[in-house]
């Protein structure tokens, strides 16, 4: 913060996202450990700790920490065979590993001095691009050409089939888009707003109690929001996983 | 944009800390993110396959065989305890009909030793009866007899006392008939 | 960071605090979405619960319009 000469109301709401070389040096190769690769190992550590320590007991009456890794199972578990079928539960491992990875991501991105890797286009756009290729993938293997079926509305009329057939197949390469935008969008606006208001409150010192008060609000709310675009992060995924399976429902 | 390129090359050796424009737009930081996000959850992926998912799963599976297991034992049981209260009714039952034929019973076979009794009572009674008036009947004639001997022989004493060797003793015993008939 | 006559920052500021109108838009959305929802779920309390997750859904989807405003309005502020 040395450079807030001019005015000293400098607000930098976007540093928190910057990725930085974890050892220095300003070289940023693709192999190079950066915070966000420090945050993506706590966030693999966290999952290791909740999952594989917290169920070591494999008790028949759960601990607390087990409780909370079955109740985390038995949620996806149920999202993915009420929303798209008993088939789709092959698909579970990976839903499991998006979820837990988002909400894990979510709320460390939550802790004072945090990252959040999925408040980046790179992480969230990844993870988008790859559900969204493995599922129209998925389709063709499961369904052929029956697939496009999925444009083709059966239900409307004749003529305006064609004209749906192009909005669906828009809304279809749109998805990615918004699937990934979502999250990312969440994740950096919260965060960027509570950022926003420490730096009120830095301006006005002591007396900086309305700032402080709206951290707390906004804090919440992105505690709140940290789970809800997870679970839709995922849900979406098991909704298009679904559309693949059965594509003319 | 372009006017921008300017400032932010000035702007580059002072503000290394802060981030020109949106950190999620350099694209610079593109591979080097998806590079570690690809490993974090290929780790993530065989942390939940190998590990995770199959030991949640086999402790739902047990905690589920338990549960079924101990509500098919607490149904047993349950079955069980209906049954023993089935029985101990029966049980019951039969042992207050079985009261009820042995007092039945125990009351018909005293009637009836009672009714023995009093029909072999009123017998002996009978009969004790008829003996002592046998007895009295007897008694009685054996006194009269006794008196009749007496007053002969009172007699005879009498008149051998007022009259010595006169009388015979058939006449006053005659006599002494004769007159107590009379 | 003001530089005197820079219009093109100026133009940049103000679009970007148009684009946050977007968000109120997002706001009526997730209202019409959430009321809709509990009028409904006193109506039918028992399917309440069964389509909570469904209200998400759509809030979510409102939700991510207001985002798209804000991020536009960051873009405008900080992108260039």
């Amino acid at each position: 913060m040395a450079t807030e000469a001019e005015g000293g109301f400098a607000i930098h709401p976007m540093d928190q996202f910057l990725v930085k070389p974890l050892f220095g040096g300003s070289e940023l190769h693709w192999y190079t450990p950066t915070n966000a690769t420090l945050w993506m190992a706590i966030t693999i550590v966290a999952i290791a700790l909740l999952f594989v320590l917290g169920t070591r007991g494999r008790g028949i009456v759960p601990t607390r920490i087990q409780s909370i890794a079955e109740l985390t199972y038995g949620f996806v578990h149920k999202m993915v065979e009420d929303v798209a079928g008993p088939e789709a539960l092959r698909y579970f491992p990976y839903v499991m590993t998006i979820f837990t990875f988002i909400v894990f991501s979510n709320f460390l991105g939550l802790w004072p001095y945090g990252f959040t890797t999925t408040s980046h286009l790179a992480v969230t756009g990844t993870m988008a691009l790859a559900v969204f290729i493995s599922v129209t993938v998925i389709g063709f293997v499961k369904n052929g050409v029956h697939f496009l079926e999925l444009f083709w509305i059966k239900s409307a009329p004749l003529v305006l089939r064609p004209i749906l057939a192009i909005i669906e197949l828009i809304s279809y390469f749109v998805r990615p888009v918004s699937h990934s935008l979502r999250l990312m969008g969440n994740m950096m606006a919260g965060h960027a707003v509570m950022k926003v208001f420490a730096g009120f409150a830095g301006v006005l010192g002591l007396g900086a109690i309305a700032p402080i008060v709206a951290i707390s609000a906004v804090y919440a709310l992105e505690t709140l929001v940290a789970f809800i675009q997870a679970y839709v992060f995922a849900i979406l995924t098991v909704i298009y996983l679904r559309d693949a399976l059965h594509p003319a429902h | 944009m372009a006017s921008e390129a300017t400032e932010a090359a000035g702007h580059a050796a002072e503000a290394v800390e802060h981030a020109q424009g949106m950190p999620q737009l350099d694209f610079t930081t593109y591979p080097n993110q998806i590079f570690w996000l690809v490993v974090t959850l290929v780790v993530i992926y065989f942390l939940m396959t190998r590990v995770i998912l199959p030991r949640i799963s086999s402790v739902l599976a047990e905690r589920a065989k338990t549960i079924t297991s101990d509500l098919e034992r607490a149904e047993e049981l349950k079955q069980k305890a209906a049954e023993a209260e089935e029985a101990l009714k029966k049980a019951e039952a039969d042992a207050k009909a079985e009261a009820r034929r042995i007092i039945e019973e125990t009351k018909a076979e005293i009637q009836k030793d009672l009714d023995a009794a009093m029909k072999k009572a009123e017998a002996e009674i009978a009969k004790m009866a008829a003996a002592s008036e046998a007895k009295i009947a007897e008694i009685r004639a054996h006194a009269v007899e006794s008196v009749a001997a007496v007053a002969t022989d009172v007699a005879q004493e009498i008149v051998s006392v007022v009259f010595p060797g006169k009388a015979k003793a058939e006449d006053i015993a005659a006599a002494v008939a004769k007159r107590a008939k009379g | 960071m003001a530089v005197e006559g820079d219009l093109v920052q100026m133009g940049a500021l103000i679009g970007a605090g148009l684009a946050c109108t977007g968000m109120g838009g997002a706001a009526v959305g997730i209202g019409h979405v959430v009321g809709n929802y509990l009028s409904g779920a006193l109506r039918n309390p028992s399917a309440a619960s069964s389509q909570t997750a469904t209200m998400f859904i759509g809030i979510a989807f409102s939700e991510a319009l207001g985002i798209f405003s804000f991020l536009v309005a960051l873009l405008l502020m900080y992108a260039q």
